[in-house]
C-alpha cells in the first residue's frame, strides 16, 4: 500500500505545526523523516494514523482516503508512537495478545503471531514479566512487537531506536530493512547514520515544511555543488604555494588551514576538479603532496544547512 | 462489539490484578454493611424484613466509590499516552469509551453482588417483598450507570486523575441533591424540570419496586449523553 500525503495541515494555537505538506511513499520504501525537534515529524505520523485530523488536505492510503475509510485503513497501518506509551501494569504475553486481539487477527492464529513476535523482538528472557519491570530496549522491542504483530502494509515508526544499546540498534535496523523491502515503511529519528543505513529516501522537515525530499546521495549534490579538498603541500614556501594554487583556472579560493604545517583548504569552481591540475603543478615545482582529501558533504551538513537559518 | 469486549476485558483484568479492585469492594462493603446492619437506622432499628435501609445507603456509598473507579479510566490514558496506541489501532473513539463505560458497570454490579447474602439473610428473617429488592437492585445499577458515564466523562477531559475524580463529584452532587433541593425552592415549570433532572426522586420511586417509563426514560438518557461528550472531548486530544 502506498500513502500520499496531499497538503496536510495542523496548528496548535496560532502556531503551525505542519503547513502543507506533500510527499508519496511508494510500497517497499523506507522514508526517513529527519528535522529538528519541534519540526513536526511526530504531528505528521499523528495524523497518518489517524490520531489527529489534518485541518486541510488529505491523506490517500493504498487508493482510499484516511478521512473516510479510517477504521478499515487501520488495521494495515501499524505505528510505534514517540515516547512509545504502553501499559506497563500488564505482562509482555498478555499484552502482546491484546494487541492481536484488538487488531482482529483471527483466534487460532494469535498464539502464532505471539510466538513470531517473541522471536522477531528477542523477547523470550522477558516474555512472562509485566511492562514495568522492563529496561528501556526492552520496552522499546514490546512496542516494536505491537506494531507489527497484526503484519501490517504500512510501518510508522517514531524514533524506533531510541533507548536501545548499539547491537540492538544494529538488529533493529536490520529488521526494518527487512520489513522494508514488501512493506511501505516511515521511520523518524535525528540520528543521521540512522538515516544513511536505512532509509531508500529522505525528507527533512523545518518548522512543519519539507525543505528537502531525496536519496542521501541527491541530497548532498544537491547542496554540496563545489569541490573541497584538504591539502598539504611539503618542500616549498607555504606562501609561493598559496600563489601559485589561487592562479590555477580550475581554483576558486585558496585558504590556509595551518601556515606552519602547510595545509590548505581548496575550493574548486563550480562543477570543476582541480585535483589533475594541482598534482602537476606540484610535479612542475617539485613540491610534494602528502595528503589530499575530498571533503565529501554529509548528512549533517545538508541537514545543518537546511535547518538553520 | 468485539472490540468493546477486548477493551473492558483488558480493564477488568488490569483491576483484577491490582490491590485496588480489592481494597474498593472491602472499601464498599463495609460501609454499605456498617450502615446496614450495626450504625444508625439500620435494619434492627427499622424492624422490617426490608432492605430499604441497604438501598439508601448504597445509594451514598455508590456515590463516592464510582468516580474513585472511573477517575483513572481515560485520565490515565492520556496522561501516560496509551490513548494515542489504542486508537490507531481499529478503534474507534466511541468504542473506547463504551469499553470503559461496560467494564465499570460490570465492576459494580460484581460489588453488589456480594451483598446478596444480606437479601437471603433478610428474607430468612420474615416476608420479603421480592418486587421491591428486585427494584431496588435495578434502582441501583441504573444509577451506577449514570455516574459512570459522568465520571467518565470527567475522566476524558483530562489526564490527573485527582481532577477526575473531583469533577465527577462535582457534577454528580447536582444530581444527588442539589437539583432536588432546587425542585424545592422553586415553584412551576422550573420547579418541575428540577424535579426531573434530580436522581433522587427517580430512584426512590424505583426502590419501592415502582417501574415508571419516566424514571427508565431518565436513567438512559442521562448516560447516552455523558458518554456522548465523553466521546466528543476524546476526539479534541486534549489539545
Amino acid at each position: 500500500m502506498d500513502i500520499k500525503v496531499e497538503n496536510i495541515t495542523k496548528s496548535y494555537g496560532t502556531q503551525r505545526a505542519v503547513d502543507r505538506i506533500s510527499f508519496h511513499v511508494k510500497t517497499g520504501e523506507i522514508l526517513g523523516f529527519l528535522g529538528p525537534n519541534g519540526a513536526g515529524k511526530t504531528t505528521t505520523m499523528k495524523m497518518i494514523t489517524n490520531y489527529l485530523l489534518p485541518e486541510e488536505g488529505n491523506i490517500i492510503i493504498g487508493g482510499k482516503s484516511l478521512l473516510e475509510d479510517a477504521e478499515e485503513l487501520k488495521k494495515h497501518i501499524g505505528y510505534l508512537p514517540e515516547n512509545n506509551p504502553l501499559y506497563l501494569d500488564m505482562p509482555v504475553i498478555d499484552y502482546l495478545e491484546f494487541c492481536a486481539e484488538i487488531q482482529q487477527i483471527p483466534k487460532e492464529k494469535v498464539p502464532e503471531r505471539i510466538r513470531e513476535m517473541v522471536r522477531v523482538c528477542g523477547l523470550n528472557q522477558e516474555k512472562h514479566k509485566k511492562i514495568g519491570e522492563l529496561s528501556k530496549g526492552y520496552r522499546q522491542r514490546v512496542g516494536l512487537a505491537q506494531a507489527m504483530i497484526h503484519d501490517p502494509e504500512i510501518l510508522i515508526l517514531d524514533e524506533p531506536t531510541t533507548g536501545l544499546d548499539p547491537n540492538q540498534i544494529v538488529e533493529i535496523r536490520k529488521l526494518i530493512r527487512e520489513l522494508g523491502r514488501e512493506k511501505t515503511v516511515i521511520l523518524s529519528t535525528h540520528i543521521m547514520q540512522e538515516v544513511e543505513a536505512t532509509c531508500d529516501r529522505i525528507l527533512i522537515i523545518n518548522k512543519g515544511r519539507i525543505v528537502a525530499d531525496g536519496t542521501a546521495e541527491s541530497l548532498s549534490k544537491q547542496v554540496q555543488g563545489q569541490e573541497l579538498l584538504h591539502m598539504k603541500i611539503e618542500d616549498g614556501n607555504p606562501n609561493e604555494i598559496f600563489k601559485a594554487l589561487q592562479q590555477l583556472p580550475t581554483v576558486e579560493l585558496v585558504d590556509f588551514m595551518d601556515r606552519q604545517q602547510n595545509r590548505f583548504e581548496i575550493q574548486s569552481k563550480p562543477e570543476m576538479s582541480s585535483r589533475r591540475e594541482i598534482f602537476s603543478l606540484c610535479v612542475e615545482k617539485g613540491w610534494v603532496i602528502t595528503e589530499m582529501i575530498p571533503v565529501e558533504t554529509k548528512l549533517e551538513d545538508i541537514f545543518r544547512e537546511l535547518t538553520m537559518n | 462489539m468485539k472490540t468493546i469486549w477486548i477493551i473492558s476485558k483488558r480493564e477488568l483484568n488490569s483491576f483484577f490484578n491490582s490491590l485496588m479492585a480489592y481494597i474498593m469492594l472491602l472499601l464498599f462493603l463495609t460501609f454499605s454493611g456498617l450502615f446496614t446492619w450495626l450504625i444508625g437506622s439500620d435494619i434492627f432499628m427499622v424492624g422490617q424484613a426490608s432492605l430499604r435501609t441497604f438501598f439508601s445507603v448504597a445509594y451514598w456509598t455508590l456515590f463516592f466509590f464510582i468516580p474513585a473507579l472511573t477517575m483513572r479510566m481515560i485520565a490515565e490514558e492520556n496522561a501516560s499516552g496509551t490513548i494515542e496506541l489504542l486508537l490507531t489501532k481499529p478503534v474507534t473513539d466511541r468504542q473506547l469509551v463504551l469499553g470503559k463505560f461496560t467494564a465499570a458497570l460490570l465492576l459494580v454490579i460484581i460489588s453488589l453482588l456480594f451483598t446478596f447474602p444480606w437479601v437471603i439473610t433478610v428474607s430468612s428473617i420474615g416476608n420479603l417483598d421480592q418486587g421491591a429488592v428486585l427494584g431496588g437492585y435495578l434502582g441501583l445499577t441504573l444509577l451506577s450507570a449514570v455516574y459512570i458515564s459522568i465520571g467518565i466523562y470527567a475522566s476524558s477531559i483530562t489526564n490527573n486523575q485527582i481532577v477526575a475524580f473531583l469533577t465527577a463529584l462535582f457534577i454528580g452532587i447536582f444530581f444527588q441533591i442539589i437539583f432536588d433541593m432546587l425542585a424545592g425552592t422553586f415553584s412551576g415549570l422550573l420547579g418541575e424540570v428540577f424535579h426531573f433532572l434530580s436522581l433522587t426522586s427517580h430512584y426512590e420511586s424505583m426502590s419501592r419496586g415502582v417501574i415508571d417509563t419516566k424514571d427508565v426514560i431518565y436513567f438512559l438518557s442521562i448516560p447516552v449523553l455523558a458518554l456522548k461528550m465523553a466521546e466528543n472531548a476524546l476526539a479534541k486530544r486534549n489539545m
